[in-house]
Order: structure tokens, then sequence, then C-alpha cells
């Protein structure tokens, strides 16, 4: 009773198409936090984060570090493949 | 008499893929390479045509494919390690059953040390503790098939869904590798986990899905929750106890009590890296028992 037997097996199906849009929408969202006006105001800022020297850079300092490598590596990359997925969506729906 | 893989790759590979399996193994290890040179220069003597063009043709021809083999080989190298995949199928029938024993039942095991030698991890066939990927590729095709029996017993079965089960099983599977992959990397652990060796540890839940979909299409829904309680628990502590060696410290591994933060950090990633698995496991198969 109620939804249909792909139906049912569909809503909490993933396919590999779901995990690629996933990945492109998350390394956007990290690529568009912008230094200066957004992380530096909340304390997450590029000199705020390496701390101490040692062999334990600390959970905030790795994640600020991801950031700004995401940011630094990914930012042509994003383009290409935001271009490409803008062109798909428009011929293919 | 086999003929011998003449495409393994020198004296590591050979032994990787020796047969332990039978009782002659050390008598039939110094027969192999000598019937595999004689009947390979045979072939070509028996099927070589009497014209010259052809010999010239042949020879050119058989160049070129050995010429495009070994750029194939080299390329596909570099994206996938294949040398270091052919390390984690290294495996025989005593070692699967040992470890679907240690999958099903961690609780007498004592020594959980993987064993190494010359700094590299012995092969699985040597060590019941070392990771493997066969269990997991088998485990994870036969997760499908059976998902397919629980859901055709059902009245829902209908080929696609194969291949939507797969896929989405295959992306858990990813996202669960890959949040493990980011969380060793914010909580800074110096630890020799490859990611293949994750895959391996992700891979194992599998047995235990198995078995408790296949116990609740036999005996009714109540086996089902009892056995997939049992298979829970189980993994639960076996990767507790796997996973304990190799991401926390010397002190804290043995049972010391060992204070700081990063300890406390460590701790918490192994838990909740073995607490995510019987999550997985009850997510991934609620819904072919109905």
């Amino acid at each position: 009773v109620g939804l249909r037997a792909e139906e049912e097996v569909a809503s909490m199906a993933f396919t590999l198409y779901s995990l690629i849009q996933t990945a492109i929408l998350c390394t956007n969202a990290v690529a568009v936090l912008h230094e200066e006006r957004f992380l530096s105001k909340i304390g997450w800022g590029v000199d705020q984060g390496v701390g101490g020297f040692g062999d334990d850079p600390g959970v905030k300092a790795q994640i600020l570090n991801l950031i700004r490598s995401v940011r630094t590596v990914m930012r042509v990359p994003l383009i290409i493949v935001n271009s490409a997925s803008i062109v798909l969506l428009l011929l293919f729906g | 008499m086999r003929l011998r893989n003449t495409s393994v790759d020198g004296p590591e590979g050979s032994q990787l893929f020796e047969d332990t399996s039978g009782p002659a193994a050390g008598s039939q290890t110094g027969y192999s390479n000598q019937p595999a040179g004689p009947q390979a220069a045979g072939f070509p003597a028996q099927s070589i045509l009497s014209d010259p063009m052809s010999n010239l043709a042949m020879a050119y021809g058989s160049s070129l494919a050995s010429q495009g083999r070994e750029m194939v080989d080299k390329n596909l190298d570099r994206f996938i390690p294949i040398s270091k995949l052919k390390y984690y199928f290294a495996v025989d029938t005593l070692y699967v059953g040992k470890k679907l024993g240690l999958l099903v039942f961690p609780y007498m095991h004592e020594n959980w040390e993987v064993c190494y030698q010359q700094d590299t991890p012995v092969a699985p066939r040597f060590d019941v503790n070392a990771p493997d990927l066969y269990i997991p590729a088998m485990g994870f095709i036969t997760y499908v098939l059976v998902a397919g029996l629980a859901l055709g017993t059902q009245n829902k079965f209908s080929p696609e869904l194969l291949g939507v089960q797969a896929s989405s099983a295959l992306v858990w599977l990813i996202m669960e590798v890959l949040a493990v992959l980011l969380s060793l990397y914010l909580v800074t652990v110096n630890t020799d986990l490859t990611t293949i060796d994750l895959l391996a540890f992700s891979g194992y839940k599998y047995v235990g899905m198995i078995i408790g979909v296949v116990a609740g299409l036999l005996f009714g829904r109540l086996a089902y929750y009892l056995s997939l309680l049992w298979c829970c628990v189980a993994i639960f502590v076996f990767m507790i106890r796997t996973l304990r060696l190799k991401l926390l410290s010397e002190a804290a591994a043995e049972g010391r009590l060992v204070r700081g933060t990063r300890n406390q950090l460590r701790m918490y990633l192994t838990m909740s890296i073995a607490a995510a698995q019987p999550i997985f496991m009850y997510w991934l198969t609620y819904h072919l028992i109905r």
C-alpha cells in the first residue's frame, strides 16, 4: 500500500550521478567562502589558523588549511565543471 | 599441472600467488617455470605458416601487441595501483574461512596485530589480521543478489532494481570511505592505513548484512532482528579491536588511560567509525524484510 516497488526503493536510492552532483555542490560551497568578507570576520582567517609549531596542528587549523587549499586548487576546475553542467542542464533538462 | 600466469611481476608476484592449499606446495614451485618455457616456444612453431611474408607480419604484429600492452600497463598503473591491489587479493580458502569466523565471532581472538615482513605487511594468506579485498568484493555482489531475492519474495522485483540496489550501496560505501578519510585528515592521525584498507574495512559489514537478510528470509522477522543484532555487535567489536591498534597511540592501544585532547579525539573517532557500521547495516537492509 502506498508507494510502488520502484518508487519505494528509489526513494532511498542514490545513483552515482547524484554522488557527482553532491560532490560538485559541496566543492562549490567551500570555494565560495570569501577570505576577507567572511572568514576573517568569524575568526577563521588565514592568519588565525596556524598557531603553534609542533606536531599537533589541531582540528581548527586543519579545517582552515583545507578550506584554503580547496579554494586555491579547485578554482579553475570548478569553473570548467560548472560551465559544463550548466550547458548540459540547459540542453537536456 | 596448471600453467602458471606468465604476466606475474617478478619473484614477489609469484610468491603472492603460490598455491598453498595443495599438499605438495614446495615441489610444485620448482617445476612451475620449466613446463611453461617449452610450451610457450612450442605454440609459435605449430602455427607459423610457410609463407615468409606472413612470418614477418606475425612477428611485427606480436611486437606491436606487446608494446601496446606495456603502454597500457604503464598508464593504468598510474591511476589504479594494480600491484598494490594484487596484494589484497592474495587469499586462500583457509584465510577466508578464518576471517569469516572472526567477523561473526571476534571475542576469542587475542592477537590482533598485523605481522610485518621487512617493512611491508605480510600478504593476507599468511596473517589472518591483514585486511583483504576479496571478502568485501564477494560480499557486495552477494548482497546485491540476496537483495534481489528478498525483493522477489515481496513481489517487488524487477531487473532495474538490482542496478538501483547496487549503485546505492556503492554510493553509501564511497561516502563512508570519504567521510572516514576526511575525519582522519582533520584529527591528524599518523597511521599507515591506506584508502584501500579503509575500503576493505568498510566492506566487511556486508557479511553481517547477508547473514541477517538470509536468516530473515528463512525464518521470519524475529530471526532477522536477532541475527542482525548479533552481527552488528560482532562487527562493532571487530572494528574497535582492529582500529585500536592502528589509530591510537601505543599507550592507549594497550588499554592504559592516557589523558589529552588528542587521544580523546582519536578514541571518539575510533568509536564513531565502529558505530557507523551497525547503522549502515540496518539502513541498507531494513527495507528488504517486510
